[in-house]
């Protein structure tokens, strides 16, 4: 029996997905025995033309990781659907659009002035903006068109399983070669990692009291961080609550407080409005005021509570017309 | 009739990279372009976030070297706060970013640069990896340059939570010590580092310095620009990759310049093309003065061997009598000879494994006290670190409330970017000849720019088989005539 093919491919991402691949570490070798990777990490117009040739379906699964910002990767990522039987949104950015997605809240026009206008160290008189087409000196030279808004991977195309995590930790991935090949898959649209919260796997779960009530929000920098406790009973904004688990608590080890990149549970939709609802019952107040003032010491909440999932939120994006 | 050629992908260059080489009627190659079709935004959506999370957000940047964006970024933001890690927070930054040096520099060379020596440039493109190495240098060593590389990784996942974008850089320390236990084990690891990264430096003496063939490559011209150079050096202008000076040596070795990165706008400036996405970083006295190499140049070059040709010397003992070695071979400084930065990438990631042993033979690595709580109001502040592929800068300003106002952002590979396009050209030059394309053009270019060491060393060229390599050729109606096809 020939070896299931396999193929990866990056859209707007920053190749953390591909040393996740690589950080399988001596296991890799097994990965290389068990299948035939056609394509990896990636190609654009010419390797394009060696996909459009395999036959619809030949391809066994496509993990395919970064959000979707270009004309090209969009081009591409319904390519790689139709070759392949099965698609794995790849980390945070494919699954929720991820930091990328954080752009939502500008558009094309706003990046490029500052990017190449208004960066104090760019030297730009003649207004120079990069062309989809452009003559220079006879020559026609084309870049893929770059998109107003962010998109994670299933806003684009039909996606069979997501696989979380910024990147995803290789036990996960290993987790999920796994079931690839055995076959043992779960139904259809599920993320490949526990559906429970963080908090429910948190060690330092145990030292939240039963009724937290906070009086005043505080940012990691301001206070010393108890390396026991539960940030949220430190009054530090911890996104574990709204964030599905299985990322071995990584960055709660290293003594910093979770920013939701594994996404949320089955049960939500949108992980701000998760955390959000969570929030309310944690604060400690008799009036609207007071309400108030202690929402007001969390400094950004659209950038915290949306950190890898605006694209994939109710929010979607910001509407432009708002801020001109 | 004239011709066009795409190589596409050439492989992981701050995301993608494309090139375009134009052949006129002769067929001889009159421009190459490098175009970066890709751009993200960072230095806009960075606007409205609080600072302190700058160095959880840019790692995002590059998934490759995310430990060079985060660490600038956390000093960056020691800067706007206006406060300075604890000694301790200091050794533990520095001992997370050696280690970082030194498993990105080491891997690179036997799963990137490598495999064009160890195999050969002439041999199958398919034996051309990391497996040809091992096949060339046995099992066992390719089992330990795996085991060395989780080893080292492991350091950086302990100490700042994931290795693929670590968390622990808050301003004035970091989030989590170091204790005894560990920091006996990690100074073993640091050793077999040292004797690792030697063993590397022996592997391209063997392979490489003992080859007539490929000294003679290494010193031809077609892989010789002639170009500024800039490092971070410290005060002794040694080279140093957390902290310092940013200097500049002329093409001809003299100081050209030596700032604090603090006032880096008054040395660099970016120029805009309208055929790709990525700016090209140049010397702001000289003006930009488009894609020339030699005196009359404004480019600079960075990483391995820029950083080696801004500097004096090395930092430590043993890599600085490699370093020694290495400009006696070459003919003295600065060396122009593009793939000596291979070698020069073994010598830094040797001076960063004799650092780690240093930093972790220090007790005081183990105290408890790592972090400086900030009492001054945030304002404005640059934060540099050599990242593996170049000098990179992170710049915020900030509202009272520590809010982001406005971000820039130099990155490590941009400062290459037109040294890079000039690199490509020449070597095509030199090797497309009256229309005729080698089938060793496909490899030859490649390692043009190869040495740059355009990030994704590992997911590309290591395993299952090669970064695909696709050149296409068009007559002047723009049909395609041949394809020549490595993968």
């Amino acid at each position: 029996m020939s070896k299931p093919k396999v193929a990866f491919y990056w859209c707007a991402s920053c190749g953390g997905c591909e040393e996740a691949v690589v950080d399988l570490a001596e296991k890799i070798l097994k990965v290389v025995e068990a299948v035939d990777v056609v394509f990896w990490p990636v190609a654009l117009d010419f390797k394009k033309k060696d996909v459009e040739a395999m036959p619809d379906a030949s391809i066994a699964v496509s993990f395919i990781n970064g959000s979707v910002r270009l004309s090209e990767q969009e081009e591409m990522v319904h390519l790689l659907r139709r070759k392949s039987q099965l698609v794995v949104a790849f980390g945070s950015c494919a699954h929720l659009g991820g930091i990328p997605g954080l752009a939502n809240f500008w558009n094309k026009e706003a990046i490029f002035r500052r990017a190449y206008f208004t960066t104090p160290s760019t030297v730009n008189p003649d207004k120079v903006v990069p062309q989809e087409k452009i003559v220079v000196e006879g020559k026609e030279l084309t870049l893929p068109a770059f998109y107003d808004t962010v998109r994670a991977l299933d806003q684009v195309i039909d996606v069979d399983y997501y696989l979380p995590g910024c990147a995803p930790p290789p036990q996960l991935v290993w987790n999920a070669v796994v079931a690839i090949l055995e076959g043992k898959l779960p139904p259809k649209g599920s993320v490949l990692s526990p559906n429970k919260s963080l908090c429910d796997d948190c060690d330092r779960n145990k030292t939240k009291p039963e009724k937290l009530s906070i009086k005043e929000f505080k940012r990691p920098w301001e206070i010393m961080l108890d390396p026991e406790k539960c940030f949220l009973a430190q009054g530090v904004i911890c996104m574990g609550p709204a964030t599905r688990t299985g990322c071995e608590e990584r960055c709660i080890s290293a003594n910093m407080p979770c920013r939701g990149c594994f996404g949320p549970t089955d049960q939500v939709y949108d992980q701000g409005a998760k955390f959000l609802s969570a929030l309310a019952s944690l604060i400690e107040a008799k009036d609207e005021k007071e309400i108030e003032k202690i929402v007001e010491t969390i400094v950004d909440p659209a950038g915290t509570f949306y950190r890898f999932s605006l694209p994939k939120s109710i929010l979607g994006r910001r509407k432009m017309e708002a801020i001109k | 009739m004239s011709q066009r050629i795409t190589i596409d992908p050439i492989t992981r260059l701050e995301g993608h990279g494309k090139i375009e080489i134009f052949l006129n009627e002769a067929g001889e190659v009159e421009r190459a372009f490098l175009q970066v079709p890709e751009l993200r935004g960072f230095e806009q959506f960075a606007v409205g976030r609080p600072v302190e999370e700058m160095p959880r957000i840019t790692p995002r940047i590059c998934g490759v070297c995310p430990t060079a964006h985060h660490m600038a970024s956390t000093k960056c933001v020691d800067a706007v706060f206006h406060v300075e890690p604890t000694p301790t927070a200091r050794k533990i930054r520095e001992l997370i970013y050696n280690a970082f040096m030194m498993e990105d520099h080491t891997l690179h060379f036997f799963f990137l640069g490598g495999p064009d020596f160890v195999v050969g440039p002439q041999a199958p493109a398919a034996e051309r990896n990391i497996l040809g190495v091992i096949g060339k240098v046995g099992l066992e060593i390719g089992g330990q340059v795996i085991k060395i590389r989780r080893e080292v990784r492991d350091i950086i996942n302990y100490l700042g939570g994931k290795v693929i974008h670590p968390v622990c850089g808050l301003p004035g320390g970091v989030s989590k010590g170091l204790d005894e236990e560990h920091r006996l084990q990690f100074l073993e690891v640091a050793r077999n580092a040292v004797e690792f990264a030697r063993f590397a430096l022996k592997i391209f003496d063997d392979v490489v310095l003992k080859n007539k063939e490929y000294v003679d490559l290494v010193l031809s011209d077609a892989y010789k620009l002639t170009t500024y150079y800039m490092g971070l050096v410290d005060a002794n202008n040694r080279v140093n990759f957390y902290d310092g000076w940013i200097r500049v040596v002329d093409p001809e070795g003299k100081e050209f310049a030596k700032f604090k990165p603090a006032d880096y706008l008054d040395h660099i400036a970016e120029h805009v093309e309208p055929w790709t996405y990525i700016k090209f970083p140049y010397l702001k006295k000289l003006g930009w003065r488009g894609f020339i190499e030699g005196k009359e140049t404004s480019i600079y070059r960075v990483a391995p061997l820029a950083r080696l040709n801004a500097s004096d010397g090395m930092a430590t003992p043993l890599a600085q009598q490699e370093y020694e070695r290495m400009y006696e071979v070459l003919g003295g400084k600065p060396a122009h000879n593009t793939l000596a930065f291979h070698w020069a990438r073994l010598i830094e990631a040797l001076q960063a494994a004799e650092a780690m042993v240093a930093l972790l033979e220090d007790k005081e690595i183990t105290s408890p006290d790592i972090r400086r709580i900030p009492t001054d109001t945030p304002t404005e502040g640059v934060g540099v670190v050599e990242a593996p592929r170049g000098t990179l800068i992170h710049h915020y300003k900030t509202d009272e409330r520590g809010l982001v106002t406005e971000a820039n952002l130099i990155v490590a590979t941009m400062n290459n970017s037109a040294a890079i396009t000039m690199s490509i050209e020449k070597a095509a030059r030199a090797f497309i000849k009256g229309g005729k394309i080698s089938e060793g053009l496909l490899n030859l270019a490649e390692m043009a720019f190869r040495p740059y060491d355009p990030c994704h060393a590992c997911g590309t060229h290591a395993l299952p088989g090669d970064m695909p390599l696709i050149i296409n050729i068009y007559d002047y109606r723009g049909e395609l005539i041949e394809i020549l096809k490595r993968d």
